[in-house]
């Protein structure tokens, strides 16, 4: 009777299955969306809000892209996607571009078939535990509990730090931030090890707040970067500079407010040409000129977006620390447009 | 289908391969396998081109590699220096660990409930329906998550339960307290009780693959094997005496002998004594820790489970006639014997197959284990080895075939047994 | 004249029978306090029961709907209550209440889940009550494309042309299969359908958008969560793997051996795994099992897969069916001279699924519960998706047992009600098996 009903739904996957496409600007023109793969819940870096719009530092990210290929930073599809699914789902065209807190590094470079490319947050491992525990460095940890997400660098960091100081503990696996906020809350670890921006940006939302103190050791490097597909140079291309122009842009001053004044009013060539009115810096990834332009505009450089999200005026309360320009001692720093 | 509408036509012409019922049958037969065996080429020609395009192979060498993640709670030996194999091998045993014991314990608590269900008492047969129908209605994985929580939240944390200088002098009480003259600590972790150690302990070898094996235990073991055997001879030795004499000896006192004392100086000969734990920096040391990700999973995967056993028990001893329950009456058993000795023989054979689906599905729940951090084969093999090596093809299908091989391992045994007390018929 | 001195002329008003044998002390002898062992179990029952009260229900009392956030409702029940009460915040359910039921499903386009929800009641009715025209049963068959319709949104065409490739697919198989046999017709209509669905229905949709555009707004896939996610995963699943899992109990109970060995295979396969392993499959692994390139939706991928997961369940409980029904009805339909076909649809069926509707119930209920695990794969189930969500919003980081409570509350109250309505349904179709 309802026979039918299965093979309608075998149509229907031999419609939406798109065919094949070599290059993914194409696909994402045609298509008039980006879609954007996004955490699903972490403060600050990407969560959908009371309306199920997607906020935050990577989300920014996308809007960026998306305003500089489609001209309009809400047309975003977000992808919500979990710590096993993520590198999947890009792999396999789910989704075009990944800002998903994601740590760089040379085995899921090159084995998963991804490119990373560009660091959009420095960070490193850190530890968080209660003041009442006394512990005042990660080295006197020995014994203790500690929740680690599982799925993650920060678990095989954990075991090499801990091995290398000839430390033990018991790790309890958990599945994301929240429910590690939950666990170390209610004391069923000592200690909560992840990226030091989701540590604080944890301890900044905790009712006890001040009874938390997070450990001066860092224990590993975790620059999260911005990934693409392997194989399509071009849109790696787009999606890089579609970020460095957000970064130049703090660099020379730039702001969403400013932005239509300095294009109007500057001569510095530098500028000139990430702007736009000067050589043609967006034909040359099969973009129109205005492409930083457009980037920019979505929702303001580097800074702004930093300071918006995840900044000392957010209830997260970030430092700049090494995500600062360069010229302020920081890693952030923008290869030349020329 | 041997109907045939047309008396057999002499010869052979294609089209009686369509229209002729003799051979349509053999038709569809040569049409199924050849479109399954298209289907199959089809899928395995796509994983290769799939596999060549992403520059990956299909090979399982990550097995041997080293894992490098820690595991909390494993029963033979693990560490971060073992291999991806290693790893896969603690999952399962977590997997076939919990499945096993929660079987047991939901048979037992559903058994209780279904006959309860069926009791004159009415307010015990009130609680138990509600029982059955909450957890028979309301997903699994949230009373999985809720039990973690439970435990999680309710209990005091390590440092409750620890008595300062400072404490003592003012004479004030810890938060939390042990149980059980301070040998057993429930604490929002995990249960710690006291274990067995032995001073002048026998040492442990290696069998091999790292498996280190308690000589101890083994001897325990086998002094109690002996004893046991000894006392069994003692009691026929006693019967021949009271057949052949009319007189039976005393047995109460060689008996209890026999059975314990060689234990009692076997232990005392090793130094046996309980380790207590106790409250050291972080959490309880010493002694014996079960982790709440696994009570919480046991607890809930046994309670889920319990209401539908339940529900197959009653079933089937309601599909006993009266008859039997009244003849047993009649006979002058007592409820309680008439449902162990007349009614529950007969109701099994209506019992065990539901049963056995739910067992497997006791099993296949038990995957539900990354929800409160338990460590199963769901949790290695298909998460963390699977997230680090990137290699989903050769994890997923592993995985898939070693579920299918637990589940037909218990179906097909299950089935020699329901065979074995099915009814003879004439 | 007579010395006797007392003679009772009426009867003796019948004495009230002892306390312990009338009321409410009988019913509790009888029923509460029977034995030694019956007065345990009811003073541990009531025991519970007290327990139970005391650790809820200041908790349930103490509970506050009008917040906006969970420190809000800690300030409120501390003002209300002392500073060591605890209480609920119903507030969170209060606030996000829709996106638990409907995921982030466009506000403004809620109209359309209440006429699909509507829709399904009505597309039910002529399954539900045989009172009802036989004729309505084709309202029935049209739901499934108006419900994808009015969910995904986008231009009506699609579905009209896919609508169109059915009509021709039943065209061809009434046709062909009194010559040929349903297997061969049933396959040569599926082709003719498919041939349609491939190639004909992409250019008839924009050909006739364009002639005369009707379309609805498009709600992407990421839109849906909570138990608008839970209900479409669980409605389509189950309506599809009926049929499916029917042909499969008949593969299994032919006797081709080639179909049979393949039937078998395919629901010992699907049984022997947890299904969670198919989920990750739908995620994980047919990306690698399909043409390079193709990527379509995860929800239906998912759908695909607990399609065929229940297709399993739904065939192993239409077999107990089918081998309750007696050796005598397959005979007599012979005898009648039937073919095949004719036996199973006329006889044979009517009487296995009446027999299979506990079963078929309940699988849709396990079915239902255990569309929660696709949180596993990065959907929003009600359960530990959406929560997740909500939880991840400042406001209300820290609330635990509220939205559990309200989500275990609808799943109980979905469940229980169509296990009630399975056994009514049980107790109307009983007629001649005992």
């Amino acid at each position: 009777m309802k026979k039918s009903v299965f093979f309608g739904t075998v149509a229907l996957v031999a419609l939406v299955a798109g065919a094949a496409s070599a290059s993914t600007l194409d696909d994402v023109k045609a298509r008039g969306q980006l879609i954007c793969g996004v955490n699903p819940g972490l403060t600050g870096f990407g969560a959908p809000d009371a309306n199920g719009n997607y906020q935050g530092f990577d989300v920014a990210a996308c809007k960026a892209v998306a305003a500089a290929v489609l001209g309009d930073p809400m047309k975003v599809q977000y992808k919500a996607l979990t710590g096993e699914t993520r590198f999947t789902a890009l792999a396999s065209g789910e989704v075009d571009m990944l800002a998903r807190n994601s740590t760089w590094t040379f085995g899921r470079d090159t084995e998963l078939a991804l490119d990373f490319v560009a660091v959009n947050y420095y960070d490193g491992q850190g530890f968080m535990v209660n003041k009442s525990l006394g512990v005042s460095s990660a080295k006197e940890l020995d014994g203790a509990t500690v929740c680690v997400q599982t799925g993650t660098t920060t678990e095989m960091n954990l075991a090499d730090y801990f091995k290398s100081n000839n430390m033990t503990y018991t790790p309890v696996n958990i599945a994301d931030d929240a429910e590690g906020q939950q666990k170390f809350l209610a004391g069923a670890c000592d200690s909560y090890t992840t990226d030091a921006s989701g540590l604080a940006a944890s301890r900044a939302t905790m009712p006890n707040a001040a009874d938390i103190v997070i450990l001066p050791e860092i224990i590993s490097k975790e620059p999260l970067a911005l990934a693409v597909r392997h194989g399509d140079n071009n849109w790696g291309d787009i999606v890089r500079w579609s970020f460095y122009a957000l970064v130049a842009a703090e660099e020379y001053g730039i702001t969403k407010a400013n932005l239509e004044e300095v294009a109007a009013s500057t001569q510095n060539p530098e500028i000139r040409r990430l702007l736009g009115l000067e050589g043609d810096m967006g034909k040359k990834i099969g973009l129109d000129n205005d492409f930083a332009k457009r980037a920019i505009m979505a929702s303001g450089n580097y800074g702004e977006i930093f300071e918006a999200n995840i900044g000392a005026s957010t209830s997260i309360g970030l430092a700049r620390g090494l995500n600062a320009q360069w010229t302020q001692g920081g890693l952030m720093y923008a290869p030349p447009f020329r | 289908m041997a109907l045939a509408s047309d008396p057999p036509k002499d010869g052979f012409r294609l089209s009686m391969l369509i229209y002729d019922t003799r051979f349509r049958s053999i038709t569809i037969q040569i049409v199924v396998l050849l479109l399954f065996l298209a289907g199959l080429v089809w899928l395995l020609h796509n994983a290769y081109v799939n596999l060549e395009a992403k520059g990956k192979d299909f090979d399982f060498h990550f097995l041997w590699t080293r894992a490098g993640y820690d595991l909390a709670q494993t029963l033979i030996p693990y560490s971060n220096d073992d291999t991806h194999f290693r790893a896969l091998i603690e999952g399962l045993l977590n997997t076939l660990l919990v499945s096993v014991l929660g079987c047991i314990l939901a048979t037992v608590l559903g058994t209780v409930i279904g006959v309860l269900r069926l009791s004159h008492n009415w307010l015990v047969a009130r609680i138990m329906t509600v029982y059955v129908e909450t957890f028979r209605n309301i997903p699994l994985l949230l009373w999985i998550l809720l039990m973690g929580t439970i435990l999680a939240e309710t209990r005091p944390v390590p440092k409750d339960f620890r008595v300062t200088e400072a404490m003592k002098a003012a004479g004030e009480e810890p938060k939390a307290s042990m149980w059980l003259f301070d040998s057993i600590a429930v604490t929002n972790r995990g249960t710690n009780v006291p274990a067995p150690v032995f001073d002048n302990s026998l040492g442990v070898v290696d069998i091999g693959w790292n498996l280190p094996v308690s000589l101890n235990a083994l001897a325990v073991i086998a002094v109690m094997a002996a004893s046991f055997w000894g006392w069994r001879r003692f009691m026929a030795r006693a019967k021949a005496v009271q057949e052949t004499t009319g007189r039976r000896p005393v047995t109460w006192w060689p008996s209890l002998l026999i059975l314990f004392a060689p234990i009692i100086a076997l232990l005392y000969a090793l130094g046996f004594h309980l380790d207590y734990p106790k409250i050291t920096k972080f959490d309880f040391t010493g002694g014996f820790q079960m982790l709440h990700s696994f009570t919480a999973l046991l607890i809930a995967l046994t309670l889920y489970t319990a209401a539908f056993i339940a529900e197959i028990v009653r079933a089937g001893i309601q599909a006993i006639s009266k008859g039997q329950s009244e003849a047993a009456y009649a006979l002058g058993l007592r409820p309680g014997r008439t449902m162990s000795l007349v009614i529950l023989p007969q109701a099994l054979r209506v019992i065990v197959p539901p049963l056995i689906s739910q067992f497997l599905n006791l099993t296949k729940n038990s995957s539900l284990a990354i929800a409160v951090s338990y460590m199963d084969l769901r949790g290695t093999l298909g998460g963390i080895t699977l997230n680090q090596t990137g290699r989903e093809l050769e994890c997923m299908l592993l995985m898939m075939l070693i579920y299918l091989t637990i589940s037909l391992t218990i179906s097909s045994l299950m089935n020699i047994y329901n065979k074995s007390i099915k009814l003879k018929e004439r | 004249m007579s010395d006797t001195s007392f003679v009772r002329t009426e009867m003796l008003p019948p004495k009230p029978a002892p306390v312990s044998q009338v009321g409410v002390v009988k019913w509790m002898r009888e029923n509460l306090f029977s034995g030694p062992l019956n007065t345990a179990l009811t003073v541990f029952g009531l025991l519970v029961t007290a327990w139970l009260v005391q650790a809820g229900a200041p908790w349930l009392i103490h509970g506050v709907w009008n917040a906006n956030s969970l420190t809000e409702c800690r300030t409120i029940i501390a003002e209300r209550w002392g500073p060591e009460a605890t209480g609920a915040c119903w507030a969170i359910i209060r606030v996000r209440w829709n996106q638990f039921l409907f995921g982030f499903y466009p506000v403004e386009e809620y109209w359309r889940l209440f006429l699909t929800f509507a829709g399904l009641f009505l597309a039910l009715a002529p399954v539900l009550f045989d009172a009802l025209p036989r004729k309505l049963i084709w309202g029935t068959l049209l739901y499934p494309l108006v419900a994808f319709w009015l969910l995904w949104g986008g231009p009506v065409w699609g579905p009209v042309g896919v609508l169109v490739g059915f009509a021709l697919m039943g065209l061809a198989f009434t046709r062909l299969a009194p010559k040929l046999g349903v297997p061969v017709a049933a396959g040569a209509g599926l082709i003719l359908a498919a041939v349609v669905w491939l190639y004909a229905v992409g250019p008839f949709e924009s050909a006739m958008q364009s002639v005369l555009p009707l379309a609805l707004p498009e709600v992407v896939s990421d839109k849906f969560g909570g138990f608008l996610l839970a209900l479409v995963i669980g409605v389509t699943a189950i309506v599809v793997s009926l049929p499916l899992g029917i042909l499969l109990a008949l593969g299994r109970q032919s006797d081709m051996v080639m179909v049979k060995a393949l039937s078998v295979g395919m629901i010992e396969f699907i049984r022997g795994v947890p299904l969670i392993t198919l989920l990750f499959t739908a995620s994980l692994l047919l990306q690698y099992f399909l043409p390079p390139g193709t990527t379509f939706d995860l929800i239906l991928r998912v759908v695909i897969l607990v399609t065929l997961f229940a297709a399993a369940y739904i065939a192993e409980v239409i077999r107990g069916g089918l081998a309750a029904l007696p050796r005598g009805q397959y005979e007599a339909a012979d005898a009648l001279g039937l073919d095949y076909w004719q036996a199973q649809r006329l006889i044979i069926m009517p009487q296995a699924l009446k027999i299979s509707i506990p079963g078929i119930v309940s699988s849709f209920i396990g079915l239902f519960k255990d569309t929660t695990l696709v949180t596993f794969v990065g959907l929003f189930d009600p359960l530990k998706g959406i929560s997740g969500v909500v939880r991840s919003d400042m406001a209300w980081k820290g609330t635990y047992w509220e939205p559990y409570i309200f989500v275990a509350v609808i799943f109980f109250l979905f469940n229980f009600s169509m296990s009630r309505y399975s056994m009514y349904l049980e107790r109307k179709l009983k007629r001649d098996h005992r």
